[in-house]
């Protein structure tokens, strides 16, 4: 196997612990809520997940539990954003923190369980297919969801009726809510998904590629994947696209080093952000979608 | 409408402040513990803390310092231990410090690196506090109420060094460590040059983190050094478990560092480097009590080693993969390097062939130290600052 296959391998496995919480992160901010919890998200989705596989045995299940854990935390910057009227950014942050601390007082005895991780999983033929096969299908389970959720995201968004109140409450909830519809409810409904995603995205680095629980062992990853849709201008392809190759960027780093090509560590260290950073300017000079008008407001009177 | 506002401003200034309390509590409950030895108060009892830059079951370097400050705990007199784990590597040790102080804490153990300016700092301003160093090397004067203390490190690990070069088949072993630090530079250099010394065609494949502790990074890490070729890994982490796991699913072999996590892959742990600091902190504390710390061995950079038969960090226990002959060869080193023998006993060579340790002399811990190159043998660059 040579260094670029390796490098593709590890940041398609990497990147989904990005890719799916930004895809979470997009939803949420399309119906105007900014989630930089998002993070604790995904913390709490990595220890739900490792501690429901301790529990059952099962990654898979263990995944369920990660979803459910994000999603909880997102119900509660739901709360405090939509209905408490809160600050979103400030919001984001105690959820983050909250986060950050509850997996650390419940998490402290699983770090010395072992579980049986998501195993790789070979798509027959579509395997087999010289060179991308196996960069592409063989991975975990989680890999697959992501490649399935870009789609079923731009269908939902774009082509469904669903779809468009969600974006119709990001730009003006007033108008939905003259409409007979409740702005709010839809709100909290996508920052809900997007907290389940981002639990997801968690439970890719727990029970998925790493299969470890430790400490704060998002190191960060989920402001990467908030940060992601904002230089994507909220589209869900480039939101994608920027996710990947942030993950391959920091495949890239270890594999650069093995084949014994030296680049200043400074560098090397920044390179994923900088990488995705310029892909993402790049990918948007045609121009994209602007921030959608009401996100980070809070509605006052607006039911 | 304005004053429903600012009622509703007012509601969640109150909400948040719940909150964000609720969370600072749950913070410092994960951070904090206190365990007492003996339930007396004041009266002759003495408070040491001890600070973690990690985790206290992070199955590596942190545990290991909670482990043994736990033992001080239980086995000496009159002694009251408190510890913070989770401290991270800038001011918020020095609050620390300050609120073990302010808890009645006469003793400190600053035990990550980069701790460092911290500890000395905090020590030349309390001078009734007598402020203890992990890893740190201080050239200068010391504070009478300053002293840093380590082991040489690499005695060991070049022993793990052995066992790796024994099992490997594709001869290529893996190393992911985090900052290309003194410590850690030796550590590589002496795993493999314990490799060669059984394996002539041993290479050591290097690659850094720039983190102590970022499992997806180790993963990545592990994942290339394994499609690399490597079927051993060995790492200086402060956490072990991703590059362990990613062992197992390859089904490569595992050397150790810090504590001993042959549990999470048992068949595939070789051996390992494992810290026992308990002796050590119960010994430096003892001074401290008996009023002779100031000019003593631990008033200065202590380092503790086979040959003094004090070293901190020991030879873990062997998995079923090393062989019977192998283990004694190994246990016949280490009574040698017991005896005084080096690992880093020249000729040594840098990559590039420069002569790193002339042929016939053994460096001294302050020399080596102050290696700056990796050995022959390891592929891989020191990251230039």
């Amino acid at each position: 196997m040579n260094g670029i296959e390796q490098t593709l391998i590890g940041g398609i496995a990497g990147g989904t612990a990005i890719v799916i919480p930004s895809l979470g992160e997009l939803t949420s901010e399309l119906a105007g809520i900014v989630n930089l919890g998002t993070e604790g998200c995904m913390l709490a989705g990595a220890l739900g997940a490792y501690a429901v596989t301790v529990a059952t045995g099962s990654a898979e299940i263990g995944v369920a539990g990660g979803a459910i854990a994000g999603a909880v935390f997102g119900l509660l910057h739901a709360y405090l954003t939509i209905y408490r009227k809160a600050d979103q950014l400030t919001s984001g942050l105690v959820v983050w923190f909250l986060a950050l601390g509850v997996t650390g007082v419940l998490g402290t005895s699983y770090v010395n369980d072992v579980i049986t991780p998501l195993p790789v999983i070979s798509i027959g033929g579509l395997s087999k297919v010289p060179w991308l096969g196996p960069i592409l299908f063989h991975q975990d389970l989680l890999v697959y969801v992501g490649y399935v959720l870009v789609p079923l995201i731009i269908f939902i968004l774009h082509r469904t009726r669903i779809g468009l109140l969600l974006r119709s409450t990001g730009e003006r909830p007033e108008v939905v809510s003259v409409a007979g519809n409740r702005p709010n409810l839809i709100q909290a409904t996508a920052v809900t998904i997007g907290a389940l995603l981002a639990g997801v995205g968690g439970a890719q680095l727990s029970v998925g590629y790493v299969g470890t629980w430790f400490d704060d062992m998002t190191s960060g990853y989920g402001f990467v994947a908030v940060a992601v849709v904002l230089f994507a201008s909220w589209k869900p392809l480039r939101v994608m696209v920027g996710a990947y190759i942030f993950g391959v960027a920091l495949s890239a780093e270890s594999v650069l080093q093995t084949n014994g090509i030296a680049i200043n560590q400074y560098l090397l260290d920044a390179l994923p952000y900088l990488v995705t950073l310029i892909a993402l300017v790049i990918v948007s000079r045609k121009g994209g979608r602007k921030a959608p008008e009401a996100l980070n407001r809070a509605l006052i009177d607006v039911t | 409408m304005l004053r429903k506002f600012t009622f509703l401003k007012r509601r969640l200034l109150k909400l948040f402040v719940t909150v964000g309390g609720v969370a600072s509590l749950l913070v410092t409950l994960a951070s904090c513990g206190t365990s007492t030895a003996s339930a007396s108060s004041s009266g002759g009892t003495t408070t040491v803390g001890f600070i973690m830059v990690g985790s206290r079951s992070d199955y590596g370097y942190n545990q290991a310092v909670y482990v043994a400050s736990q033992t001080v705990a239980k086995e000496m007199n009159n002694i009251k231990v408190i510890t913070a784990d989770n401290i991270p590597e800038n001011s918020s040790v020095t609050q620390t410090m300050q609120a073990m102080v302010n808890q009645g804490a006469k003793i400190i153990f600053a035990t990550s690196y980069g701790y460092f300016p911290y500890a000395l700092k905090f020590a030349k301003s309390h001078p009734t506090v007598t402020v203890l160093h992990q890893g740190g090397y201080l050239t200068g004067k010391f504070p009478a109420n300053f002293g840093t203390y380590w082991g040489e490190a690499f005695e060991p690990v070049s022993l793990g060094g052995m066992a790796a070069g024994s099992v490997t088949k594709t001869n290529k072993l893996g190393f992911v460590y985090a900052f290309p630090i003194p410590q850690t530079i030796d550590n590589i250099d002496a795993f493999e040059l314990g490799a060669q010394s059984v394996n002539p065609k041993a290479k050591t494949y290097v690659v850094n983190t720039s983190n102590w502790c970022d499992p997806l990074k180790q993963k990545e890490a592990a994942a290339a050094l394994l499609a690399q070729g490597a079927d051993v890994l060995s790492q200086h982490q402060d956490c072990q478990a991703a590059v362990i796991e990613a062992a197992k699913q390859a089904h490569a072999y595992v050397v150790g560092y810090h504590y001993d996590a042959s549990s999470l892959d048992p068949s595939g742990w070789l051996t390992g480097s494992v810290w026992n600091w308990a002796p050590l902190y119960k010994s430096i504390i003892s001074t401290i009590l008996s009023g002779h710390f100031k000019g003593s061995k631990y008033n200065a950079n202590f380092v503790g080693s086979f040959a003094a038969h004090n070293n901190p960090l020991v030879l873990a226990p062997f998995g079923k993969a090393v062989s019977p002959a192998m283990r004694s060869k190994i246990l016949a080193e280490e009574a040698k390097l017991k005896a005084g023998a080096s690992i880093f006993k020249g000729p040594i060579y840098c990559q590039n062939g420069q002569l790193l340790v002339p042929p016939g002399v053994t460096p001294t811990y302050a020399q080596i130290n102050n290696f700056s190159c990796f050995v022959k043998g390891v592929v891989g660059t020191i990251p230039q600052g």
